[in-house]
């Protein structure tokens, strides 16, 4: 009898193989912004340099759009982690009439393609003739947002067994003392984890945000035009670091913090 | 003597389940009262009708001639030990235990000082830094125990609080629960499906039935006089008669009851009635014995030491007429 | 004792805690409305506005939006130029779908059934992070690697298969001057940045298969590729329809991959783009947006009949 107890070299290869495929492009990112070659993506590089950073630092262009990245997707974050914690209580804690419908109404926003939550809030934009504005930026994040966070609360409120709310109040507590000192303790990495994973989402978004910016430019959008119409190739691989990082972190962050549970974070975007 | 708990007509149906229907209960104050039963029987809804999870769809509950059917679990003078514990994970065991001083606004100083008397009192002294996580199953039962006993309540009660430990702990932990009631006087509201537990610990005993209580009596009487044939079984499976045999041996054409110890095998035509061995059970202390007599099975313990019959081998079966006992129910 | 059996009120809060202990639905009433008004009002509301957008006109002399009920937006999809789009688009998306599978199985594979400690949560991350990474900078780190002066062809040049990839570049329909303005490059590209999503519920699926279950197969006497056939697929199944629907999904609507890497034969995501930006033709563009709800739609009624709900 063979057990299936060791993996053949095959599949081993092809395992590590397809994980290779997903890592190693990234990397040329990184050399990318170190090539003295800034017209064409040569490769390998004809030289070395880190001159590109002090150039990216200095370029007027790009902090505008760091500055509306980084106030859209702290906006949208703090919006999706009230409502999504909010919903997530309610599914959590009971049974009612349409609460498959409402659970099929949170997941809509990332289960269809961007560009219909784009175009439909372009569509609704123009019936109602609202201007683009940061706030119709924020509406379209906030809404694929709260998925995010509703996804890592849920799972927390499941797995927090409810006696523990009803032992709380059972020794006296009342509902705001049980929040306060059980299920906010018990919850609050998942929400951190939620938010973080959200504001990562939010932060390097592209598709939905062209559709509701209008005029104004976040990272990504600054991003894109550099790909369609680059100059100073390398100065985009400096802010494609910076983009990279910021989301590299919080995604770290989301997975240790919600580790070892059966929840971590990130099984669906 | 006052009443800690009563239930007058009390209802709670789930759509068209009856979890509890039209129940009526006393228990009286200081008792040790076991709620005894099957899953699903209604135990467990009963006792969280007095702790207030449940609201009753009918009828009124009362603890110490109170009203309670408008107070929120957290103003009930009851507290609660879990099946599972359900302590705080995220606390230490003294934080456990003084959470109900802490929501209650008892200063940090002396709240700690209570939890730390009633760790003693569970024989859990210098266990107060220690993390939920880092205790055995025992141990988390006496810090539930402890954390439930901290805000004094007038009533504990306690959902099957010892089914996750193992024999030999069960047992320790029985004589101590038994003890410290003894030792407080408050009265222990206690849920178990083990009818052993109930019948060595309990002073007054219920047993629930599809949401209904078949009988309430003290142990003695639950277990000699059983009211229905579904108690006779549940409580020390004993053998129940049928109208038919019952009238055959004399008594009346009623259900009765008959315990396996109080029976003798006898040789053939020496006993009351006969039957056919049909199946032999050593149980250390005994063996319990089978007999077929014609549709109705009737076990028999016959003591270690004396001579155990051969299954196929026919036998009589005798008792003393005391023993029989013919039940009202059906 | 002389304590009473019910604690006395200790404020709003207490009062508070007693209504909703009273009335549950107030709480939960409380808790969901305002989630349910932003999902509503925002998401739905704007759902309703591409519907009602898409039965609208656009007059040609003017480039005004009528606000009539018509279907004329409709028929204008129907185009030959228009359905070329669509076909592209769902050509494009099964093919990326169907390598996402054939390329994730083995790492899924290897991640639900030999990985342990430390491998496994090297794997998790692994799959984890190419999810949630940047977006935009993985579609850059392939415009460096495609260029004509890039990597992949520094590389074939340097072992000598140059000529492989002239071959393959060569190949009429789906080649093109490099492979970053090339059929193969879009198809790589998606194939890369939406593989993590097939590979997730994937293992998620082989993971709930229990290894008694291969033993017993193995014991009745199936070789490892029977076992892998008659077992291991028809179980991984779910995870794969499952991945699946984002793969194909993420495919149909995505535009920014086919502007930056491929050729200049458009997919539907990028019509849409174009249709509501220059063009500005609100109505075409939203009965555009139309078609990947429809046809994802049908995709997820025959998905449910599938299973795959539950690998999600």
């Amino acid at each position: 009898m063979h057990s299936e107890a060791r993996p053949s070299k095959g599949l081993t290869a092809a395992a590590i193989g397809g994980l290779l495929f997903l890592h190693l492009p990234i990397l040329l990112i990184f050399l990318y912004a170190f090539t003295t070659e800034d017209r064409t993506y040569q490769f390998p590089p004809p030289g070395l340099t880190t001159k590109w950073f002090a150039v990216a630092w200095n370029r007027a262009d790009i902090w505008p759009p760091l500055y509306l990245s980084l106030r859209v997707a702290a906006i949208s974050t703090a919006m999706a982690m009230v409502l999504g914690t909010l919903v997530a209580a309610a599914m959590a804690r009971s049974r009612f009439f349409g609460r498959e419908q409402i659970s099929l109404l949170i997941i809509l926003p990332i289960a269809l393609p961007g560009v219909i939550t784009g175009m439909s809030l372009r569509s609704a934009f123009a019936i109602m003739d609202i201007p683009f504005s940061t706030l119709t930026i924020v509406m379209g994040h906030a809404t694929f947002c709260i998925v995010i966070v509703y996804n890592n609360a849920v799972a927390r409120f499941r797995r927090l067994s409810g006696a523990v709310l009803e032992a709380s109040a059972d020794l006296g507590a009342n509902g705001f003392q049980s929040f306060r000192y059980v299920l906010l303790p018990n919850l609050g990495s998942a929400l951190l984890a939620g938010g973080m994973l959200a504001f990562a989402l939010s932060f390097d978004e592209v598709i939905v945000t062209t559709f509701t910016a209008g005029q104004q430019s976040t990272l990504p959008i600054w991003m894109l035009n550099e790909l369609v119409r680059p100059r100073q190739r390398p100065v985009t691989n400096v802010v494609a670091i910076v983009v990279f990082v910021t989301t590299f972190f919080p995604i770290l962050i989301a997975y240790y913090l919600t580790r070892g549970g059966s929840e971590t974070a990130g099984g669906g975007k | 003597m006052t009443n800690a708990v009563t239930f007058h007509k009390v209802s709670r149906h789930y759509g068209k389940v009856k979890a509890v229907d039209a129940v009526d209960l006393s228990i009286a104050e200081g008792s040790f009262f076991a709620m005894l039963g099957p899953s699903g029987s209604g135990k467990t809804t009963c006792l969280r009708l007095i702790s207030g999870f449940e609201k009753p769809t009918a009828g009124e509950i009362r603890i110490f001639g109170q009203d309670v059917s408008d107070t929120p679990p957290n103003r009930r003078s009851v507290n609660t030990v879990f099946q599972d514990y359900a302590l705080f994970p995220h606390m230490n065991v003294r934080d456990n235990v003084a959470y109900g001083p802490m929501v209650a606004g008892v200063g940090k100083t002396e709240r700690y000082a209570k939890a730390e008397e009633m760790l003693a009192l569970v024989k859990l002294d210098g266990y107060g830094d220690r993390k939920p996580g880092q205790l055995s199953g025992g141990q988390r039962q006496r810090v539930a125990l402890a954390r439930a006993l901290v805000n004094e309540p007038r009533v504990l009660l306690l959902d099957e609080p010892l089914g996750a430990l193992d024999l030999k702990l069960r047992e320790a932990m029985q004589d101590e629960l038994k003890a410290l009631q003894k030792r407080l006087g408050i009265t222990f509201v206690f849920v178990t499906h083990d009818q052993h537990e109930a019948l060595s610990m309990a002073d007054q005993l219920a047993v629930f039935n599809e949401g209904k209580i078949a009988q309430i009596g003290s142990p003695s009487e639950v277990y000699d006089r059983p009211a229905t044939p579904f108690v006779a079984n549940f409580v020390g499976s004993s053998n129940v008669l049928p109208p038919s045999l019952t009238a055959q041996l004399g008594g009346a054409a009623a259900w009765a009851s008959l315990r396996p110890e109080a029976i003798r095998l006898v040789a053939k035509g020496k006993g009351k009635m006969n039957g056919t061995v049909a199946a032999l059970r050593y149980l250390g202390a005994g063996s319990r014995v089978s007999v077929m007599v014609g549709e109705t099975e009737i076990a028999a313990l016959v003591p270690a030491g004396e001579a155990a019959p051969e299954a196929g081998a026919e036998v009589g079966i005798t008792f003393e007429t005391s023993a029989l006992h013919v039940m009202a129910g059906s | 004792m002389s304590r009473s059996a019910i604690l006395p009120n200790r404020g709003l809060a207490d009062r508070l805690s007693a209504l909703f202990w009273r009335r549950p639905r107030v709480l939960l009433l409380l808790l969901i409305t305002p989630p349910l008004l932003w999902l509503g009002v925002v998401y739905l509301g704007s759902l309703g506005a591409l519907l009602l957008q898409s039965f609208y006109s656009i007059d040609e002399f003017s480039g005004v939006v009528v606000e009539e009920f018509t279907l004329k937006t409709y028929g204008e999809l129907f185009r030959a130029a228009n359905m070329d789009i669509i076909l592209r688009t769902l050509t494009m998306s099964a093919s990326v779908t169907l390598a996402s599978a054939v390329i994730g199985f083995p790492v899924a594979y290897f991640a639900a059934r030999f990985a342990r400690g430390r491998w496994k949560a090297v794997f998790y991350l692994g799959i984890m992070l190419p999810l949630w990474s940047s977006y935009l900078v993985k579609v850059y780190a392939w415009k460096l690697i495609l260029a004509k002066e890039g990597i992949i062809t520094w590389a074939a040049d340097s072992v000598g298969l140059g000529f492989l990839l002239d071959a393959v570049l060569a190949l009429p329909g789906v080649g093109g001057n490099s492979l970053s303005t090339s059929f193969i490059g879009t198809w790589l590209v998606f194939v890369y940045v939406w593989l993590p999503y097939m590979i997730l519920p994937m293992q998620a699926s082989l993971e709930r298969v229990p290894v008694s279950m291969l033993e017993a197969s193995s014991d009745l006497g199936a070789t490892r590729g029977q076992t892998f056939r008659s077992v291991i697929l028809p179980l991984a199944m779910p995870g794969v329809i499952a991945g699946s629907i984002f793969t194909f999904s993420l495919t149909m609507g995505d535009y920014i991959i086919p502007q930056i890497v491929g050729t200049s034969a458009r997919f539907i995501g990028q019509a849409v783009y174009q249709l509501q930006g220059t063009a500005g033709n609100i109505p075409l563009a939203a009965a555009f947006a139309v078609v990947p709800i429809l046809i994802m739609l049908v995709y997820l009624s025959l998905a449910k009949r599938g299973g795959a709900f539950d690998a999600l």
